[in-house]
This record gives structure tokens, C-alpha cells and sequence, in this order.
């Protein structure tokens, strides 16, 4: 692929020949702009495109097929317009639908402005080649290639919570001169974010490009003044856009159902069709062939045979509403009523962030009562992402302890350090007291945080210091020691000035023993002015404790409980250490430091035990407990739609630790689920094999009888509440991959008396698929970290292929959009910086805890809904067409309609319509309160109950038990029936108005028994619907249509002779209480034997219900609560000296947002000459040599 | 550069995006929440059966009290059921009598239908073929209705009426003589008044010319009819043409294939001021509506009403049915949850 800059011709044409030969479907018609093309129609293309799309629906082409046959006159039983106004009602409704949707649909583009080689231009206007000018905070919407930037050295800093969610070092370069004639070669488009290579040609040089230099969409500038960048990538072929999957059309299980259904009906149609058309040529030949005198048959009719081949088409077009065309109409109708309740739900409106839910797409809606796994996001979702100093202990006393709630403690007051942070709030004023007291620990512990740490920090004004921290962890300790009066001022690669209470001091920073993952722990080596030289070390407990001196036993064992204590509440941990260190044997192991950092090979190595050895026989000083702020309401959340049986995993970018606690602190992991180990490889049957075991001790333990081993799965399930798993699946495709934390671990959580098991699979193998998902829906909880977004897909894709259960996926980022794109629901959080996630989902609110009500009450209501609304919809077509049957045996099976051709067209679009749309859309069986205080109360809809093929044949047997006694009642009733006054009675228009008049009674009555919540519509709508019957009954029936058009309608003063006879009105009644009594008396019977939960609660009116929340008081956890955000390489960076300013005041616009996740500061490598400058090595060198 | 724009979130005063709080939106509407309890479902079945008992009751005595004489008289004249087997004597006059005895006094309003078997009035095509356009009197182009193949004549004179429930109009004279001590009395039918004044009023209506025979020039009778249209009852002008009795009551075609049509009522004067008193008997018929061709059968009938119709026995045994059923199923459901009552407070109990 080539790029040329500021050469638009070029590039264009460049592109339009790459795309005749790659022939992408991706690709849209022209490759290199940056919009996203999302609106269908223009004004002009709207109806035939609309009407094209609509009639590629097998429904709609259905009905125009038997729309041409009646116009065929020998086959024609009914006129035409008894099909084409429903068809063209549909139609227009749905295209009225489409409209608006579309017109919705704007391109999202619009609303981003950038500037455009020094013009200000939209972003859709944007083309590859272009070189752009981005300002601070703005959003990257194309993948550019850096080219330079305000900071030094060209360094640019970025936000990529969007992007991938964790935080990633990716360098960025600068190329040090304006490249206008320059031109790039690079690889095509691809989904590799963490990959790109390119070669950038300028005056005859080459510059090696790698994904260092790359600025992708989704990301967001931060901490830069400006920078320009080189459109590589634009719209669809960024790699964000790359990454988000595909769109697919998301159907609910219901409507898959409801086309099985329909296809069966269809079969049954014809199948009526074919007995009918059978009886006929028998008819015709036995009777109607002696009948001929009266009634000849057509023109071109020479045999029954042929006769009957027509009648079945008549019948086929008399029976057609079996397959119900406002089915598809009334459905979509329904769904968009509840996507409104959705969007005008208060309880789902975030007043801080002035956001309400948003039901994006209007047909998913009864599948979100149906939902069995939920698939979440972390950062952002579950966490707000704000880490905050919550408690600590010093010297064996912890501080911090939370008083009780009620009694709203005043927050401590730093009025007396000129310099703290105001945001910061603490509720334990011991610790200040002990601060002030001159408690040396205290000063100690403090002077660590203010010391051990990769933070930058600026100075815009005097005293108004912000901190630039590479993960939150660190920026809420730091801010914690500055409020405490020992504030990190700034710092060099060789210095760092700490304000101690109001006194500033300047360390000498001799080393940083760099954090990362193996080790859990940095430290720095400082020289005070006093010239002492002390080691401080911050780590992992399981680490650190170790590595102490014997004389800290005790203070270890009682700092050991407060470490067990601040896990057991979902906090993370460190413990912080110190040592001195002589200056002789400092000298000696800085040299031995130096020779092992230019050490040709296993450099780490040696660097490793170098620091290994350095950081030992420590002080224990204490230990900080950091809260990740969990989002508002998440524990109950979890809590409740893990009652309502939902398996909840989280899926997630980050590091094992901190997901696993954030599984504590939201109370998806109890301590019955213990430890959590890294795991060795390929052992996934192992682990199943462990966890039957102790299943058979479980189960056995309960005396239940021994399963054979056969039936693995089926115990699994059985003891599924044992069991946590969690997955570290960062490389769940790339086994090859060398670092520890990249293979993927399974660790089984089970409970402490069982031996631990040490698991690593490749799941997303093909061979380890299936057992991979057999373990993990055994276990109760189950958190993969680590994981792409493209493989958080995989895993939902995954659990859609094996499971058949229906999955939602909530996150907030891009880098959940391919999950949310993949799962049959995808759920956006709202109101935050990205929108990416938003526009891929098809649910958007601003809080998880929304997404219970969403789930356990709009979910489970319109479930409910559509599926007595298709129980109702396919009974009374039923009811409606199966009389035509019968009647079909008395009438020579000529396909004589027994109803007004007029009650045909309307019965489905105007007297039935409306009663059954107002319960599909207003029915509530109990109150949104129950289905909180029951979780219970969701099961019938993942089960399926409510609607299935059972149901669907229920109702079906229903409508034509209907059917028959609406027919044979008048039929007994009519056979010599006479008027009162003599005059013949048992004519067919009589009889037509009989039945017709019985059906719309019946099934408005079964309407009244189906609608539980008769609100003021409901009634309007049930009882105008009889009212419109018997209107328009009378009104077609008049004398005035009829002169206007006496051969459309014949039924002329029908009405009031049929309905003045008492005959007929007593066979009505009579009707009706046929039909409609053993409905009742079965339906009290189901409510008396077999009463649902939702029955029993609707009788059980007044019982209040006090349901307690599990409480978080788990002592005695032996569980490290350790979990450190932080990234590798860092302390090379600060030592290096590369991203210090030469001025902190000159930076402006630096504008910390509490929101903002993680900001990365990140290393910043010349590209021109070369990546040996950043590297390890060398900056350690420079290191040392200072 | 100066001309940056700042992408900084634009806080300008949005309109509030929250919900309205209002009943309806919030799903809070106020309702009526009727539930299945064991009381309002008792009294259901209790109540519907007492009432379909009452009802069955009241129809089953009213249906004892209807009076009935039905007599086949499709084989009575069996020399003119052959004669009408072939359609080329229709002009050919045959006649039969039908004799039969009253044992008891017929009192009130009788009336004389005539019943068909067999004759599919209900058929499609059947029902289709008229042109109630030409029944009001309007002159159209019946060419383009359903009257097919009864439309026109091939020299294209259209038949008036047209279509096939015109054509096969039943046509069967029937007299009643009563034999009073060997004197012979006819006794006196009324032919008017046995259709529906809709039909006869609105429905059909003769062309509007001075005189009827004028009004129908240009068209023909339909080729199995004796007489045209306008002949149809020379006596009395509002009973000829479209809208004769016989003609307005055959049009309205019966739901099946068996059925009965009301062809005269007796006239309530002199002997039979009371109705139809016991004795001898003779209907006199001209034969002319052939039924052997289709395995049809006629019939002849004398009946009184009640305010329920006819005697149709099938509307009064149903209500007794299902009150039965419906009380029956009243105690069974009591029974069912009496017993499931007990079960519970022995579980709650223990």
C-alpha cells in the first residue's frame, strides 16, 4: 500500500486500481474516505429500494403471490382488495418504520472537527494522505502516522482505554521534518492493533516504520499541545474499524421460532389446501356433476379433477390468513412500544451524566428476558476506573477503618498543607494526628509513597501540581502522601524533590528496580541529602513478606491480618518496605549492575538477580489498600441477576490480579472459591477431572447417587455453585508467545479442601473448545483477562455456537465492540468519552446496575408480552380461517367463504388489532418491584417457557376447538331454523353475520381473560373494538352503500333482521360460553395444581419481602489481594530523562479528567535513528554512569 | 493554528434528556388486575350453567309447543318426476295431489314452506352468479357480472333476471284444500309478506317505467323459467317482476344444502280464523321443479312458530349440555381445590 502525502490525485487513484484488484467487500465504493456510510436511502431511492428490500421478505412476496391469484377469475373465492389493503397497511407501515429509522441513522462523522493541513475540515472529509493537525484531548478517528508533536523529543501521549483497554507502551516517533514529498509503503489494512509495518521514503532516505509511529483510531490525545500526523488508514480500513468485526443482522430466538411456525402453518395450509381440492374433485364428481343443470361448471372446467386443482388454489387463497400478514407488523409494533418504555424509563436515566437508556435497535427487545450469560467488561463497566487511597497500615495499626455509615463523618481536613490535592478525601483523622505527631513510621511510610513511584509530575502554577501517573494505582498513592504532607514535587532523570511537610528536600535517585510482572514489586534506590543511601520497595504481599528481615515477624504477622482484611473487602494491596543500604556494597552492586546491563546476552537475567539480591532483608513499613471505585450499585447487580440465573463472565484486558479483584470486590468471587494460581499447560482434562472428583466427594457427601463418569458434563453442571474460574487468556490464539502472563492459564476455584489444580489450555483451539466451555460453564464465575477484543468475541462466539443460550455483552469501549457486535445483545455504556461501543450496541445506558432492570423488568415484560401476544395472535387466526374448513364439507368444497368478504379484510387489521397490540404492549403480570425482590421470576424466560413449539401447539388446538364449535353451533342452530315471524332464517348471509358476530365476541372475550393489566387503553381498545364492529357491521350493511354499489355489497339490511332475532343471539351467547368456559376452568386448574412463581405472587398481594443483600464480612481470607496496574519499562523512561520537559510551566492545557482512564505516558523513540537508543540497555547504561 | 477549534465536550445549555415522569411512561398507568380466584370462578360456572339451564329449558318447552306436518312429495308424483327429467318438456303441465290428515287443530299462524335436500345453494360459483345491480332496476351490462353462463342468449339478449340462482328459481305451485264433510275448501294462503322488507324494499326493485312488460323489452326470461319476470304474479302489481315474494325468497340463498323457504302463509279468516283445524287435507302441486336429476328432495311443510323460530329442538338441548357441564365442572373444581387445600395446611402444619 502506498501513501503519498498531500497528494490526494494520487492517492485516490492509487486506491481505486488497488480495489479493482483486491475486490474487498469491505471496502465501500471509495476506500480512502474517512466516512462511514450508515443511511440506506435518499428521498429519491426511498420507495423502490424500501419497497425492493420489503418485498425480499418471504411474508411480503407471499402475499403479493396470492394477491395475482385472485386476480385470476376462476380461482378467485375472494376479491382482491381483501388481501392488498392489509398487504399495503403492512408495507406502509413498515416503510414509514424504515424511515424514520433511517433518518435516525445519521453518519456519525459529522459531529468530530479537525483541522486540514492548517483548514479546518470534518473528519468524513478526511483522505488517506492527508496530513492533519490534532489538538489536545481530541479523538483520533483515522490511523495516522505520527510525524511530530509539541512535546519533546516529539514524544505524544495517549489515552487508548478505547482502543484495547489496558494500558500498552506503545512508543510513538517523531520524524523530525515536515515530510511533504515524502511517500509510504506499508501493509494493507488489517486487525492487528498491536502490529504495523511500513517503510516511509523521503529524499532518497528510508525510514524503517513501526507501530511505534502509529496513531490509531479510537484513541485520544492527551497532555499534547498539538501533533501532526500522516493519514495512513482512514474509515473503514483503520484497524479499530478492522477489529470491530462484522455487523451481522441480529434476529431474536423468537423470530426464528415465529418463522419455523409460520413455515409449518404454511405446510398445514396446504395440506387443508390439498384435502379440500381432494374433497371437491370427489364432490364435483359424485354430486356436482348431477348438479349441472343449476350450476354448470366454468369455461375450460372438463373434468372434477380440474375442478378440483382450482379449488385449491381458492382455498389457498381463502385460508391465507392462517399465515397472519399482520403478524410480522403487529410484532415489530410491539417491539418498538417497549425500545419507547426503554428510552422513557426515569429509572434508567443517569442524572450526572444527563444520559437515559437507549433502546437503539427495536427488535431484540423480548430476547433480553431470555438472557442466560452476560459477558462484561471491567474498566468502565463494572469500575469507574478511580482509584482511591482508601486505607493503610503503619507499624502494625490500621488506619482508615470505616466508621459507621450513618454517622457521616466530616472527610479530614488538609487545609494545613498548602499544596494537597482538594479532591482527595480521607475519613481517618488518626492518621493525620499521627503525621503531625511526628510519628517516624508514619513519615517513613509516607516518604515512600512520595519516593517509590514512576509518576510525573507538572507544575502549571505555583502549587498546582497535577500528576501524570502511567496506571491510577500509583497516581492515588502519590496523591495520598501529598495530601499527608509529603508532596513529590518533580523530579530529573537523577533527582526528586519531595516537599516534607513544607520543607523541601531533594533525593538523589540512584536506581529504579523496574516493576513487572515476574517480580511484582519495584523499588528505588535514593541517597537523602543527609547522604544515607535506603532502598524502597512497594509489592506484592506474597512477595514482599518473603523477602523481609526475621526481626519483622511480628509486625509481619499482624500487617498479614490487615493484608487479609483489606482483601476480604475487594481492595488491592501493597506492602511497602524499606532498606539501608551501605554505601561500600551499594558501589559494588551498581557496578556488577552495570556489567550485567551491557552483558551481551541474558541480559535480563542477570539484571533480575542483580535486583533480586539488592531487595532483601528488608523493613517492613506497612501495607496501602487501594479501592478500585466499583460503579454505582455493580455487587447487588451481580448479586441479583446471579439469582435470577445468569452466568456473569467478565471479560477483560487486564492483568490477572486486578481482575480477580475486581471479581471479589463486586462479590462474583467468594472465598468458598479460594486461591488463584498460574497454571501449567495443557491440563484442561486434568482439571476436569479434579473437579469431578471433588464433585463425587460433594455429591457423595450429600448421598446423592454416583454418576457414571460418562455423564461428565451433566455432574459438572450438577455442582456448578463450587466453582470459579478465571482465565488468563491473552494469548488465547498465540500459544507460541514466550512471556508468562501471555499463555493462557486456566485456574479451577474450588473449595479449600480440595488440592489445588494448575491448568493452561489453548480453549480457543478447535480440539479444546468444547472442554474449555464444558469447565467453564460448570463453574459459577468466570473472569478471562488479558483478552483481545477480537478473542472476547471468540469466547462469546463461542458460547452462542456450543450453548444455544441467548448472550449479552455490556461494555463501554471499542474494544468490547466486537463483543457486543457478536452476542445476540449488545449492551453500551453511555454518557462517557468513546461512543464506539455505544453506536456498535444495541441497548445503551450510562450504569451497569441498569442492567438489571433492563434485563429482570423490561426484559422479562416484553418476553412475556410477545409470547402471549403470538399465543393470542395465532388463536384467533386459527379461530378466524379454520371455519372456512368446515364449512368447506357442506358447501361442495367450492371454496365459498363463510364471512363477509368486508369482515375478512378487517378482521385482522381492525377488530382484532388493537385489543391484542395494547397487551402486547401494556400487559404486566406482576409489579417491576417483584421482579427485583424475585429474580426467580425471569427463569420462564430462558427456559422458554412461555412460547414454544408446545405453547404454539396449545394454542393452535385452542383456535380450531374454537373454530368448531363456531361453526357447528350455528350450524345445529340453522339447519330448519326459521324467524319468529315465519320467514326463512338459514340463509347464508344470516349465518355469515351469526358467526362472524360469535368470532369477534369469542375473541374479544379471550382477549379479556389473556389481558392481565387492564389499563384505560386496554378498555378503549377492547371495547371500541366491538363498538367498531358492530359500527361498520351496520354501516355495510346499510341501504345507502348499497345503492351506491349493490353487487360489492350484498349484505344489505342484514344486520338488523339477523341481529333482531333472539335465536341468534342465544346461539352467540351460547357460543361464547362454550368456547370461552373450559378455557377458564383449564386455567384455574394450571393456577390451583401448578401454580407459577408469578401467580403466587400476584395472589399473595400485601406479603412484604425483605431480602438481604450477602453481606462482605468474610474474615479470615487467605487470599492476597495484591493487583498493580502498572506497566514495565517505565523507570528506564524516567531514568533516561527522555520524557522530562524542559520547562513543566510551559505545558498548558493539560486537563485532567476524573473520568479518564488510563493515561499513558509513554516512551518515546527517535525513529530516525533507530530503536537502540530506547532500549533497556542502553538506558541503563546511561543510567549508571551518572 | 490560530483558528483551532476546541473539542473539549460542549456543555451548552442541552435541553434535559429526562424522561418525563408521567404514568404512562413510566408504566405505571393505573389498572385493573382481574385474577382467577376460587371465588369469582365458581361463581362463573355456577351462574353460566344456572343460566344455560334456564335458557334450555325455556327453549325446549318452546320448541314442544311448535307444530310441524313435513311431507315429501319428491316420489308422490312419480309419473312427473320422470317428466322433468328431461328438460324439453318444460312446458309441459303436470299435476299431482298430496293428501294427508290433521288429527288435532293447528292453532295460530301456520305457514307452508317448501324444503329442498340436497341443493347446494351454498356453493360458490352459485352464490356468485346474480347481479344485484339488475335486481334494482338499473339497466347494466350483465355481460360483465358474475351471471355466467346465465347472462345473455347467444344472440346476446340478455336474461332478466340473469345468473344461476335466478334460472333455478323453484317453481312448484302448491294449493291446500281442505275436505270439510266431502265439500272441498282451498284454503286461503297469503303470498306476500313472507320476505324481509329490506329485501322487498330496498333490495330489489323493478325498473322504473309506466308499465312492467315495457320495462323489461330487450330481455329475455332465463331458459328455465315458464314465464318472464313481469308475469310472475299478474294479479297483484307490487308482488310481479324483481319484487315477487317467491322470487325475493328464493334469492336469498340458504348457508346449506338441506334448507326450507317460506312460500306462502295461511290467511286467518273464516275456518281457519284459529289456524288449521283438524281433518282431511290436500295439497295440489304443479310439478314442475325437477330434483331426481341431482338425488335431491322436496318437501312440503305446514308449521307454527314461537318466538324461538321453528322447531329446531338443537339450540334448547345444547344450553341443557352445557349448563350441565358447566355445573358439573363447578363442583369438580371445588372438589379439586377443597382437597389441594387440605394438602397445604397439612404441609403447613408440619
Amino acid at each position: 500500500r502506498r501513501v503519498r502525502a498531500n497528494a490526494r490525485e494520487y492517492n485516490e487513484k492509487f486506491h481505486c486500481r488497488a480495489l479493482v484488484a483486491c475486490k474487498s467487500p469491505s471496502c465501500p465504493i471509495c476506500p480512502q474516505s474517512n466516512c462511514i456510510k450508515t443511511s440506506k436511502y435518499n428521498i429519491v431511492t426511498f420507495l423502490p429500494v424500501n419497497l425492493f428490500e420489503q418485498f425480499q421478505e418471504v411474508a411480503n412476496t407471499y402475499f403479493l403471490f396470492l394477491l395475482i391469484l385472485q386476480l385470476i377469475p376462476q380461482i378467485s373465492s375472494l376479491s382482491w382488495f381483501t388481501t392488498i389493503v392489509p398487504l399495503v397497511l403492512v408495507l406502509t407501515i413498515t416503510a414509514v418504520k424504515d424511515a424514520t429509522d433511517d433518518y435516525v441513522r445519521l453518519c456519525p462523522d459529522h459531529t468530530w472537527l479537525s483541522l486540514y493541513s492548517l483548514r479546518q475540515e470534518q473528519w468524513m472529509n478526511v483522505r488517506v494522505g492527508d496530513i492533519i493537525k490534532l489538538e489536545n484531548n481530541q479523538f483520533v478517528q483515522a490511523d495516522l502516522l505520527l510525524l511530530s508533536s509539541s512535546e519533546p523529543h516529539g514524544l505524544c501521549y495517549i489515552e487508548t482505554a478505547e482502543l484495547d483497554g489496558w494500558p500498552c507502551g506503545e512508543g510513538k516517533s517523531q520524524l523530525s521534518h515536515t515530510v511533504h514529498p515524502g511517500e509510504v509503503i506499508c501493509e494493507p489494512p488489517n486487525n492487528k492493533l498491536d502490529k504495523f509495518g511500513g517503510t516511509l521514503y523521503w529524499k532518497e532516505n528510508k525510514y524503517p516504520l513501526s507501530n511505534q509511529n502509529m496513531l490509531l483510531r479510537g484513541c485520544v490525545l492527551r497532555n499534547t499541545e498539538w501533533c501532526f500526523g500522516l493519514v495512513i488508514f482512514a474509515g473503514p480500513d483503520t484497524k479499530l474499524m478492522q477489529n470491530s468485526g462484522r455487523t451481522k443482522f441480529k434476529r431474536t430466538s423468537i423470530d426464528r421460532l415465529m418463522n419455523t411456525l409460520v413455515l409449518w402453518i404454511f405446510g398445514f395450509l396446504v395440506c387443508m389446501g390439498v384435502i379440500l381440492a381432494i374433497g371437491n374433485a370427489i364432490w364435483e364428481h359424485e354430486v356436482g356433476v348431477c348438479f349441472q343443470i343449476y350450476l354448470p361448471w366454468d369455461e375450460g372446467v372438463h373434468s372434477a379433477f380440474f375442478s378440483g386443482f382450482l379449488s385449491f388454489w381458492s382455498y389457498i387463497i381463502i385460508l391465507n390468513t392462517v399465515v397472519p400478514i399482520s403478524l410480522y407488523v403487529s410484532v415489530e409494533v410491539i417491539r418498538l412500544g417497549h425500545s419507547y418504555f426503554i428510552n422513557w424509563d426515569k429509572k434508567m436515566y443517569c442524572a450526572k451524566r444527563r444520559t437515559p437508556a437507549e433502546a437503539r435497535t427495536t427488535t431484540l427487545n423480548e430476547e433480553l428476558g431470555q438472557v442466560e450469560y452476560i459477558f462484561s467488561d471491567k474498566t468502565g463497566t463494572l469500575t469507574q476506573n478511580i482509584m482511591v487511597f482508601s486505607k493503610c497500615s503503619v507499624n502494625g495499626h490500621s488506619y482508615g477503618e470505616c466508621q459507621l455509615p450513618e454517622l457521616r463523618p466530616e472527610p479530614v481536613d488538609f487545609s494545613f498543607n498548602p499544596l494537597a490535592d482538594p479532591r482527595f478525601q480521607f475519613w481517618d483523622p488518626s492518621l493525620l494526628e499521627a503525621v503531625k505527631l511526628g510519628d517516624l513510621h508514619v513519615h517513613e511510610f509516607f516518604r515512600l509513597l512520595s519516593l517509590c513511584h514512576t509518576v510525573m509530575s507538572e507544575e502549571k502554577s505555583e502549587g498546582e501540581l497535577l500528576y501524570k501517573a502511567q496506571s491510577p494505582d500509583e497516581g492515588a498513592l502519590v496523591t495520598a502522601a501529598r495530601n499527608f504532607g509529603f508532596v513529590f514535587r518533580s523530579r530529573t532523570p537523577k533527582t526528586i524533590t519531595v516537599h516534607e511537610l513544607g520543607q523541601a528536600i531533594t533525593y538523589q535517585l540512584l536506581a529504579i528496580l523496574d516493576f513487572n510482572n515476574i517480580r511484582k514489586r519495584m523499588s528505588v534506590i535514593v541517597r537523602s541529602p543527609e547522604g544515607k543511601i535506603r532502598l524502597y520497595c512497594k509489592g506484592a504481599d506474597t512477595i514482599l513478606l518473603e523477602r523481609l528481615h526475621p526481626i519483622n515477624q511480628d509486625l509481619s504477622s499482624i500487617t498479614t491480618d490487615h493484608l487479609n482484611e483489606y482483601a476480604g473487602e475487594g481492595l488491592r494491596t501493597l506492602v511497602l518496605a524499606y532498606r539501608d543500604l551501605e554505601e561500600s556494597y551499594y558501589r559494588d552492586w551498581s557496578e556488577r549492575l552495570h556489567r550485567a546491563g551491557s552483558a551481551p546476552e541474558a541480559r535480563e537475567d542477570h539484571l533480575a538477580r542483580l535486583y533480586d539480591e539488592v531487595e532483601h532483608d528488608m523493613m517492613l513499613l506497612g501495607a496501602t489498600a487501594i479501592e478500585d471505585k466499583l460503579q454505582q450499585g455493580v455487587p447487588e447487580t451481580i448479586a441479583i441477576l446471579t439469582l435470577a440465573n445468569i452466568k456473569i463472565w467478565v471479560l477483560t484486558g487486564d492483568k490477572q490480579e486486578t481482575a480477580v479483584n475486581i471479581g471479589y470486590s463486586c462479590k462474583m468471587l467468594t472465598d468458598d472459591m479460594t486461591e488463584i494460581e498460574p497454571c501449567a499447560p495443557s491440563l484442561l482434562r486434568k482439571a476436569r477431572e479434579k473437579m469431578m472428583d471433588a464433585s463425587r466427594s460433594v455429591c457423595n457427601g450429600f448421598s446423592y447417587q454416583e454418576k457414571l463418569p460418562s455423564k461428565l458434563t451433566s455432574v459438572l453442571e450438577a455442582i456448578a455453585g463450587e466453582y470459579a474460574l478465571v482465565i488468563n487468556g491473552h494469548s488465547l490464539v498465540r500459544p507460541g508467545s514466550a512471556r508468562q502472563d501471555e499463555a493462557l492459564c486456566l485456574a479451577v476455584h474450588h473449595d479449600p479442601s480440595c488440592p489445588l489444580l494448575f491448568l493452561q489450555a489453548h480453549a480457543l483451539e478447535a480440539d479444546m473448545e468444547v472442554e474449555f466451555l464444558e469447565t467453564a460453564c460448570a463453574c459459577k464465575a468466570v473472569i478471562c483477562c488479558r483478552v483481545t477484543p477480537l478473542q472476547k468475541a471468540q469466547v462469546v462466539e463461542l458460547v452462542k455456537k456450543y450453548k444455544k443460550a441467548v448472550t449479552l455483552a455490556i461494555g463501554d469501549g471499542a474494544n468490547d465492540v466486537s463483543m457486543i457486535k457478536t452476542a445476540h445483545i449488545g449492551v453500551g455504556i453511555s454518557g462517557q468519552e468513546g461512543i464506539q461501543a455505544v453506536l456498535a450496541s444495541d441497548y445503551s445506558f450510562s450504569q451497569f446496575k441498569f442492567l438489571q432492570r433492563l434485563l429482570l423488568v423490561h426484559g422479562r415484560w416484553s418476553y412475556l408480552r410477545m409470547c402471549k401476544f403470538l399465543c393470542y395472535f395465532f388463536y384467533k387466526n386459527f379461530a378466524f380461517t379454520m371455519v372456512h374448513f368446515w364449512f368447506g364439507f357442506f358447501c361442495g368444497f367450492s371454496a365459498q367463504t363463510v364471512y363477509d368478504q368486508y369482515f375478512i379484510t378487517l378482521y385482522n387489521i381492525v377488530y382484532t388489532s388493537l385489543p391484542v397490540l395494547a397487551m402486547g404492549v401494556f400487559d404486566q403480570d406482576v409489579p417491576e418491584q417483584r421482579s427485583m425482590e424475585y429474580p426467580k421470576l425471569y427463569e420462564p424466560g430462558q427456559l422458554n417457557l412461555l412460547f414454544n413449539k408446545r405453547e404454539f401447539f396449545i394454542c393452535i388446538a385452542q383456535g380450531i376447538y374454537t373454530s368448531i364449535l363456531m361453526f357447528f353451533i350455528p350450524y345445529g342452530v340453522f339447519a330448519d331454523a326459521t324467524r319468529d315471524d315465519g320467514a326463512q332464517l338459514a340463509d347464508y348471509q344470516s349465518f355469515a353475520v351469526t358467526v362472524a358476530t360469535s368470532l369477534v365476541i369469542v375473541v374479544s372475550v379471550q382477549i379479556g381473560l389473556d389481558t392481565g393489566f387492564w389499563t384505560a387503553i386496554n378498555h378503549f381498545f377492547i371495547w371500541g373494538s366491538l363498538a367498531a364492529y358492530f359500527a361498520i357491521l351496520f354501516t355495510m350493511h346499510s341501504d345507502g352503500l348499497f345503492r351506491m354499489f349493490p353487487n360489492q355489497f350484498r349484505f344489505v339490511g342484514n344486520a338488523q333482521n339477523t341481529l333482531a332475532q333472539p335465536t341468534v343471539w342465544l346461539t352467540i351467547a351460547l357460543t361464547t360460553v362454550v368456547c370461552i368456559v373450559p378455557v377458564v376452568a383449564f386455567r384455574f386448574l394450571k393456577l390451583d395444581l401448578k401454580p407459577e412463581l408469578s401467580d403466587t405472587l400476584v395472589r399473595k398481594k400485601q406479603k412484604t419481602q425483605h431480602r438481604c443483600m450477602r453481606h462482605a464480612g468474610r474474615v479470615g481470607s487467605r487470599r492476597s489481594g495484591y493487583a498493580f496496574s502498572h506497566q514495565e519499562g517505565f523507570g528506564e523512561l524516567i531514568m533516561s530523562g527522555k520524557n522530562m520537559r524542559l520547562s513543566s510551566l510551559a505545558l498548558s492545557s493539560f486537563a485532567p479528567r476524573p473520568s479518564s482512564s488510563w493515561i499513558e505516558t509513554l516512551r518515546k523513540k527517535k525513529g530516525c535513528e533507530g530503536s537502540s537508543a530506547g532500549s533497556p540497555s542502553g538506558a541503563a547504561d546511561k543510567t549508571l554512569k551518572v | 493554528m490560530e483558528d483551532t477549534t476546541s473539542f473539549l465536550p460542549r456543555e451548552e445549555a442541552k435541553p434535559s434528556r429526562c424522561p418525563d415522569n408521567s404514568a404512562f411512561k413510566q408504566q405505571r398507568l393505573p389498572a385493573w388486575k382481574p385474577q382467577l380466584t376460587i371465588a369469582s370462578v365458581l361463581s362463573t360456572f355456577f351462574l353460566t350453567g344456572a343460566f344455560c339451564l334456564t335458557v334450555g329449558v325455556c327453549l325446549v318447552l318452546a320448541a314442544n309447543s311448535v307444530r310441524e306436518i313435513q311431507i315429501d312429495y319428491s316420489d308422490k308424483c312419480s309419473d312427473c318426476s320422470k317428466l322433468r327429467e328431461n328438460s324439453s318438456n318444460w312446458n309441459k303441465e303436470c299435476h299431482c295431489s298430496v293428501n294427508f290428515t290433521l288429527k288435532e287443530d293447528i292453532l295460530g299462524d301456520v305457514f307452508m314452506y317448501y324444503g329442498l335436500q340436497n341443493f347446494y345453494q351454498n356453493h360458490r360459483r352459485y352464490v356468485m352468479s346474480r347481479s344485484d345491480a339488475q335486481l334494482l332496476g338499473r339497466n347494466v351490462n350483465i355481460q360483465r357480472s358474475y351471471c355466467a353462463p346465465f347472462s345473455t342468449y347467444r344472440n346476446g339478449t340478455p336474461m332478466a333476471p340473469c345468473g344461476a340462482i335466478a334460472n333455478s328459481m323453484f317453481n312448484d305451485t302448491i294449493d291446500l284444500f281442505y275436505n270439510r264433510n266431502s265439500s272441498v275448501i282451498q284454503v286461503p294462503l297469503l303470498k306476500t309478506g313472507n320476505s324481509w322488507w329490506t329485501d322487498k324494499n330496498v333490495k330489489f326493485r323493478n325498473p322504473e317505467l309506466y308499465n312492467l312488460s315495457s320495462a323489461f323489452a330487450g330481455t329475455a326470461r332465463p331458459p328455465y323459467w315458464q314465464k318472464p319476470v313481469y308475469l310472475l304474479d299478474e294479479e297483484d302489481e307490487r308482488n310481479n317482476g324483481y319484487v315477487n315474494d317467491d322470487f325475493i325468497v328464493w334469492m336469498r340463498v340458504s348457508a346449506f344444502a338441506t334448507f326450507r323457504n317460506l312460500y306462502r302463509r295461511v290467511r286467518r279468516v273464516r275456518h281457519f280464523a284459529q289456524g288449521l283445524p283438524a281433518g282431511n287435507y290436500t295439497f295440489q302441486i304443479s310439478y314442475n321443479f325437477p330434483v331426481t336429476r341431482f338425488k335431491g328432495r322436496k318437501h312440503v311443510i305446514l308449521s307454527t312458530v314461537v318466538w324461538s323460530g321453528g322447531s329446531n329442538p338443537f339450540l334448547g338441548i345444547a344450553y341443557l349440555v352445557s349448563g350441565t357441564a358447566a355445573i358439573l365442572t363447578g363442583f369438580v373444581i371445588t372438589g379439586i381445590h377443597l382437597k389441594l387445600r387440605k394438602k397445604k395446611t397439612y404441609f403447613q402444619k408440619h
